[in-house]
């Protein structure tokens, strides 16, 4: 590794990087989770569909059909290894940038069309922007653009399932700013206080819009943050998704002993910008990106399965015509399907709907309507 | 049923609560083994264990958000804000992420929690013990906004909020916390939230208060008697989504409005509760409607019977809207 991050570990840190998946293909048996080809092979469909998706959603955003997007290219393998340790019974409260890890657990991909329209099929119900879709079916929380403050709300539920002595964890994804809210200070306070099974997964992927993580803050590491709090604290090479995979099941090993919470730091580099409202060539040099290019966790795993057989040209191409054949059918579904009704705008905001708010949805109704976003 | 203040009284529909629902649990600042400084949840602990009355960490929004987490997992947290003055490192969680969590999920999700904290002034606890920040939470979507003035309501309203499927912010107006004594049942009640109180009816002029003021209200109601002024006093109980029939159908009748708030006048909840009054009964109003509300002054420890809108600042509005 050649970044700004990778240089913040020296060889005499305690906090050595766990990585599983060599240069030459063989994987370290001291980390090594013990995926099969079938697993990795899934794996790695979502690694692909993850990426071929973030770029199908750009040029959408790009030619105007949809708002916005926030995407995760070269963040693939830490999203989708540790979404991958959690089980079916686990949470997971999303940063902004995980839709690949939703869609591995079952998210479909046409209702997150319907959100990347905001249409009348969106989960949310056209009410947040791109990117902010919720599916309560696979333990996947509400998203919200302020950094940090899902951390809290992860430990939480790890409290009340704990309080229930249902063998239930949860995972918080957030990025390296988020390490300086007093959302992540509290909530990881309050998780190592309670000793609750919560898995912290800091994507440091370098960045913070245009901050550096010298910027966020003045320790070696993140994970050293831990020490603070009376956890461990793991650095993982986060473009490996064996070694992923394997920190954070021990993660929830361990919370599910009764021990507590996990900080995980996940190295890995953030290959667009922030989101399609971002240039990083304003800030950042492309020398570092194109030393992170040479760790691409997806071609990585791409080299593993052809190695042992598991994969060919044939495959590969395969699954991308299929990818976006799927695409193109859920984005024609969901750029037809109308905006939600005018009257929803007053649902859900309360049980039920008070006086002021019908009294503002019939004024609303009966007023004039905006003009076209469109034109 | 038995003569109690609102410190017990609050007390008791927490226990009611806590019997009936193992999922309502208690968490906040020293209200475990100690009961709340101002005992308020005196004895949880004992009854329901340590894990269901939770001394926290000394973190609002820490208490707060990890109270959303709990209630996502079904949980029903009671939580409470040591004073309302330390709640605004909690007001983010509060508003974009409590009140919003319904509606930005599609409904696919609720944070039903409820948050007690006591309010107001006239203690001697100078700016950051006397607040009283209902204006903060009013005009927040998603929000519910409940004071009680008695034990009696104190006890029914907060039993309607823990089961309420709303998030409720539920203020208690501490300078009455245990000089209001009242009769209240023993068990299981509730006085619906949405609701407010006539509690003095009168021909003249219509006062609108709540939690403590609502005493200072009634004192100076009492002297405008004696002064041939017949005044209608509403506890408002619930302030958010106000009882507006009540309110109007009273100015319909008297015509003249005087409304009392501790907290500051600019931007305070007056403000909307003339407005809302203005908007349906303006033809019915015979003169201007007043506010007597605190000053847009910080809260003053030394002076603050001069900043509260006591019945001495009261009685001379009553008055004069009443000959307006």
């Amino acid at each position: 590794m050649s970044s700004d991050q990778s240089r913040r570990s020296g060889s005499d840190d305690p906090n050595a990087i766990v990585s599983v998946l060599r240069d030459d293909g063989t994987l370290d048996p001291a980390h090594d989770p013990h995926l099969g080809d079938d697993e990795v092979t899934f794996l790695y469909r979502h690694l692909v569909e993850t990426r071929q998706l973030d770029e199908r959603f750009v040029a959408l955003q790009r030619q105007g059909r949809i708002g916005f997007h926030v995407g995760s290219l070269g963040e693939e393998a830490a999203i989708l290894g540790s979404a991958y340790a959690m089980r079916k019974q686990d949470w997971l409260f999303p940063c902004y940038r995980e839709f690949g890890a939703a869609l591995m657990r079952g998210f479909s991909l046409q209702k997150l069309c319907d959100n990347m329209f905001g249409n009348a099929n969106d989960t949310v119900k056209g009410r947040q922007m791109p990117c902010h879709y919720t599916c309560k079916a696979v333990g996947w929380a509400s998203i919200s653009s302020p950094v940090g403050t899902q951390i809290t709300h992860a430990v939480g539920l790890a409290w009340a399932a704990k309080i229930r002595r249902d063998p239930v964890a949860s995972l918080v994804y957030f990025g390296d700013g988020a390490t300086s809210s007093s959302d992540f200070h509290s909530g990881v306070n309050f998780a190592g206080v309670f000793k609750l099974p919560v898995v912290f997964l800091c994507r440091n992927n370098g960045w913070a819009i245009s901050v550096p993580v010298e910027r966020q803050t003045a320790t070696h590491t993140f994970a050293e943050k831990a020490v603070a709090y009376g956890i461990p604290g793991v650095r993982v090479d986060g473009n490996d998704v064996f070694a992923v995979v394997a920190v954070t099941r021990r993660a929830i090993e361990r919370g599910m002993r009764g021990e507590g919470p996990t900080l995980i730091e996940a190295i890995t580099y953030r290959m667009g910008g922030h989101s399609t409202s971002d240039d990083p060539n304003r800030y950042r040099e492309s020398d570092a990106v194109q030393a992170w290019a040479a760790r691409d966790p997806i071609e990585r795993v791409r080299s593993y399965l052809v190695a042992r057989g598991a994969w060919s040209d044939a495959d590969e191409r395969n699954l991308k015509a299929d990818i976006d054949a799927r695409f193109r059918d859920a984005v024609a579904i969901a750029e037809k399907t109308p905006p939600p009704a005018l009257e929803s705008m007053f649902d859900d905001v309360y049980a039920k709907v008070p006086w002021h708010l019908a009294e503002q949805r019939a004024e609303l109704v009966a007023g004039p309507r905006a003009p076209s976003p469109h034109g | 049923m038995a003569l109690i203040n609102m410190v017990q009284a609050i007390n008791d529909a927490l226990r009611v609560a806590m019997r009936g629902d193992n999922r309502v649990v208690v968490l906040g600042e020293d209200v475990g083994k100690v009961g709340g400084v101002f005992r308020v949840t005196a004895g949880l602990q004992d009854e329901f264990g340590e894990e269901r009355v939770i001394d926290t960490p000394l973190s609002e929004n820490g208490i707060v958000g990890g109270a959303v987490g709990m209630a996502l997992y079904g949980m029903v947290p009671v939580v409470e804000i040591q004073f309302a003055d330390f709640i605004w490192p909690a007001y983010d969680q509060i508003v974009n992420e409590l009140a919003k969590y319904r509606y930005r999920s599609g409904g696919e999700y609720s944070a039903k929690i409820v948050i007690r904290t006591p309010v107001g002034g006239g203690i001697r606890g100078g700016h950051y013990h006397s607040q009283h920040p209902e204006a903060a939470f009013i005009g927040v979507p998603g929000l519910k906004v409940v004071i009680p003035s008695n034990p009696y309501d104190a006890k029914g309203l907060l039993l309607a909020s823990i089961r309420d499927p709303d998030p409720v912010v539920f203020l208690e107006p501490k300078r009455v916390y245990r000089a209001a004594k009242g009769e209240v049942p023993d068990g299981d009640y509730m006085v619906p939230l949405e609701t407010a109180s006539i509690v003095r009816p009168g021909r003249h002029v219509t006062v609108l208060a709540y939690g403590a003021m609502l005493y200072e209200a009634l004192d100076a109601a009492a002297k405008a008697a004696e002064k041939g002024v017949d005044a209608e006093v509403i506890d408002l109980r619930t302030l958010w989504p106000l009882d507006i029939k009540t309110v109007v159908d009273s100015v319909k009748r008297t015509g003249r409005l005087v409304v009392v708030h501790e907290a500051p006048r600019t931007n305070g909840f007056g403000a909307e509760l003339v407005t809302l009054v203005a908007e349906r009964a303006f033809y019915h109003l015979e003169t201007a409607p007043v506010r007597v509300t605190g000053f847009d002054t910080p809260f003053p420890y030394t002076l603050e019977l001069e900043y509260l809108p006591l019945s001495h600042r009261i009685l001379p509005a009553i008055l004069s809207v009443a000959r307006g």
